[in-house]
């Protein structure tokens, strides 16, 4: 599980994507585009869904170098089918040269990807579509100001949820690997080794790639930008963001957290964004409280239970 | 020649297949099914080259369209009714990326309540995508329409999207005797697909559909797309002109029938403007000078042609398939509001509803829309708009509400 080997590639100082542009400071999604961009470098076309990505390119700018095709809220893996449809048979006619092809990349939010974008995200992984799918989530509709999406999760406090979301975050990963796809994975910008890892790995899997990445958001959670990475790592280092990968119908986890008694418990991450912040002040809503921490040991648990059996 | 007997369905496989369409992103529904079901098999005994994939909807089926168009493939999708309108956002977004490709539409009526039957109400609410509109009355002039919006949507001073509509049933599951241009005039007409210029590709960096600030780029965008369609028209003339030349059948934004002479003039869109040119040939034995101009584009709308087409008619009777809740016939609004400011323009303008879900406009019908326009003609006052409904549909119609009370209250009984 060491994050360093021979397969991870070098993560540079300098990225492809250029820097500028409008997304909040701080961006957690912006951070994992970044990373898998210049891994997968400039013959990629970002295939976008309705979100806060939606804004990275204002006419007459663009971050890329490369192609960007702006579809809908709901299609755009339908637009990716449209574009790797249209390039293989091209290719197929020798209308174009090999070196004209590119890799495409589904980009939407997880407003998106957990509501309407469903239907044509099931679609494309039933059609064994050669593309990877990027969910930047963000845990809520934060384009337009942080609603709760089916990513939320339970006890976030968003615009339409002021007491806290009732519900409970969507298993999207659960609910993907259920298509059996050629690889789904968590990732995260804070875990730039577990994240470069896997998309050097996938730019060779042929097949439907999905990645669901987390992306803390200091406009939305309410948090100073300077902390993205540090939300980031206790996400992951609490339990509370589980890195893993599907493969062959098998899941591993790449990053398994310290035993529960050793690990930051989930409040630490929770206790820095202001979303949770009715959890902790003017009292502790223990109840609550003591509900996620044991949503996630119980997790762990039968990961651990899982890898022991 | 020879002639072959095509429903016009099978009419808008082969104009796809003559137009050589390499990708096809396909979704069923009903009355559309039959396109997408022939070219299916067609690709499968190896008839002919091009991929099709069965997208999860019509909004993916059109997002996927417009995708493999801009990446540079020649396309084709069609639908219906509910699937149109279930794409319509992306009718809107795919003619922002000013991407050349046909849309069949098999006109279809919409819910509620549920239909199979034909009317416009479907095809009108994409007036304002950005898609150019092409309405067909024959099996003949589908096959022939293909060919011409490929090649419309593929000029450079065009780059619109195009729908191809033919009516549902009237159109679709009737067969009719088509000749079938050979591949060979069909593609000196419209040569295969080549390299096009602003395809997306690794050397050829493009951001399409991308976000602007403010009012002032977008209405630039937004103008430019107009300034387009309104182009087309012209260009739509030329190529009707060029169709002719190598096939004898010549199009044009406006087919006119019988109305240079005619005092009253039928104005229709789709295959109902058949049963008209029928009512035409009758009404004139008994001496109403009637006559019929149908709009073969809707999309650019032919303003000056048909305002040269109907100036100095004593009345103009626009018969329209389609109801804008609250307002009337769509057609009859678009007409009266090109014609208003022109000094010669017709003595009166009256306004018919009819043919809704695949009601029959029938002789009867024709002659009374006929006669009633040529009186209010004569003393100067149009009549109110027309829904047309006959006494006896209305009995008929009583007689199921009898029906469906009865039901409803034997069930409250036992219950």
């Amino acid at each position: 599980m060491s994050p360093l080997n021979k397969n991870t590639p070098p993560l540079g100082q300098h990225h492809l994507l250029a820097g500028g542009t409008p997304a909040c400071a701080g961006c957690g999604g912006l951070e994992n585009i970044k990373i898998i961009y210049d891994i997968l470098g400039p013959k990629t076309i970002f295939v976008n869904a309705a979100g806060c990505m939606t804004l990275l390119s204002v006419y007459p700018f663009t971050p890329f170098p490369g192609s960007w095709l702006y579809t809908s809220m709901a299609s755009a893996p339908a637009g990716a089918q449209g574009v790797r449809d249209a390039l293989d048979i091209l290719l197929a006619k020798k209308r174009i040269p090999a070196d004209e092809d590119l890799q495409v990349v589904v980009l939407t939010g997880d407003g998106a990807a957990g509501g309407m974008g469903l239907s044509a995200t099931s679609g494309a992984m039933d059609r064994n579509l050669d593309f990877i799918y990027l969910c930047y989530d963000n845990e809520g509709y934060g384009n337009t100001g942080y609603q709760f999406s089916a990513a939320t999760p339970h006890g976030a406090k968003t615009t339409t949820s002021i007491m806290g979301n009732p519900g409970y975050k969507k298993d999207l990963f659960a609910i993907w690997a259920a298509h059996r796809p050629a690889y789904v994975a968590t990732i995260c910008g804070a875990e730039p080794h577990d994240l470069a890892r896997k998309v050097a790995k996938l730019k060779n899997i042929k097949g439907p790639k999905m990645l669901i990445a987390l992306a803390p958001c200091p406009t939305n959670w309410h948090f100073e930008p300077s902390a993205t990475i540090q939300i980031g790592k206790l996400a992951v280092q609490s339990g509370h963001w589980p890195l893993k990968e599907y493969e062959n119908g098998r899941v591993t986890h790449t990053k398994i957290p310290k035993p529960s008694d050793e690990r930051p418990q989930v409040e630490e991450y929770l206790c820095r964004q202001g979303r949770f912040s009715h959890l902790f002040t003017p009292q502790r809503n223990e109840t609550v409280l003591a509900e996620i921490q044991a949503k996630v040991d119980r997790y762990w648990q039968e990961v651990n239970d899982h890898y022991a059996g | 020649m020879s002639r072959t007997l095509l429903t016009g369905n099978g009419a808008a496989a082969w104009g796809a297949r003559l137009a050589q369409i390499e990708y096809l992103p396909a979704f069923p529904i009903t009355p559309q099914t039959e396109i997408i079901e022939t070219i299916s098999a067609w690709i499968d005994r190896g008839d002919m080259a091009c991929r099709m994939v069965t997208m999860d909807s019509e909004h993916s089926m059109i997002t996927a369209a417009g995708a493999a168009a801009a990446t540079g493939v020649r396309t084709f999708t069609a639908t219906s009714s509910q699937g149109l309108l279930y794409g319509m956002e992306m009718l809107y977004a795919v003619a922002g990326w000013r991407v050349p490709l046909v849309l069949v539409n098999v006109s279809r009526a919409l819910a509620a309540p549920v239909t199979l039957e034909p009317d416009h109400n479907d095809v009108l609410a994409a007036r304002d995508s950005g898609f150019l509109q092409i309405h067909c009355a024959t099996c003949q002039e589908v096959v022939d329409t293909m060919l011409l919006a490929y090649r419309l949507s593929e000029d450079k001073r065009v780059r619109l999207p195009v729908i191809v509509n033919l009516d549902g049933y009237y159109l679709s599951f009737t067969r009719e005797p088509v000749e079938l241009p050979t591949l060979d005039i069909a593609s000196r007409f419209l040569p295969a697909p080549t390299i096009r210029t602003d395809q997306i590709q690794a050397s050829q960096p493009t951001s399409q559909g991308i976000a602007v600030l403010g009012g002032s780029q977008y209405s630039y965008f937004r103008y430019e797309q107009h300034l387009a369609a309104l182009a087309s028209l012209s260009v739509y003339e030329e190529l009707g002109r060029e169709y002719g030349e190598l096939t004898g059948r010549f199009y044009s934004a406006l087919e006119l029938y019988q109305s240079e002479d005619a005092d009253t003039v039928f104005v229709m869109i789709g295959s109902f403007a058949t049963k008209a040119k029928e009512a035409v040939d009758r009404l004139r034995e008994i001496d109403l000078k009637v006559g019929l101009v149908r709009l073969c584009l809707v999309r650019p709308f032919p303003a000056a042609e048909l305002a040269a087409a109907l100036a100095g008619k004593k009345g103009v009777a626009v018969i329209d398939q389609n109801l804008s809740m609250g307002q009337g016939g769509i057609l009859f609004h678009e007409l009266t509001s090109v014609l208003y400011n022109r000094p010669d323009r017709p003595r009166v303008i009256t306004s018919y509803v009819g043919g809704l879900g695949g009601r029959d406009i029938s002789l009867e019908d024709f002659r009374g829309i006929a006669e009633e326009t040529a009186q209010a003609a004569k003393n100067g006052h149009a009549p109110p708009p027309r829904l047309l409904y006959t006494a006896a549909e209305l009995t008929q119609m009583r007689g199921l509400q009898e029906i469906a009370k009865t039901q409803k209250n034997s069930r409250g009984h036992t219950l």
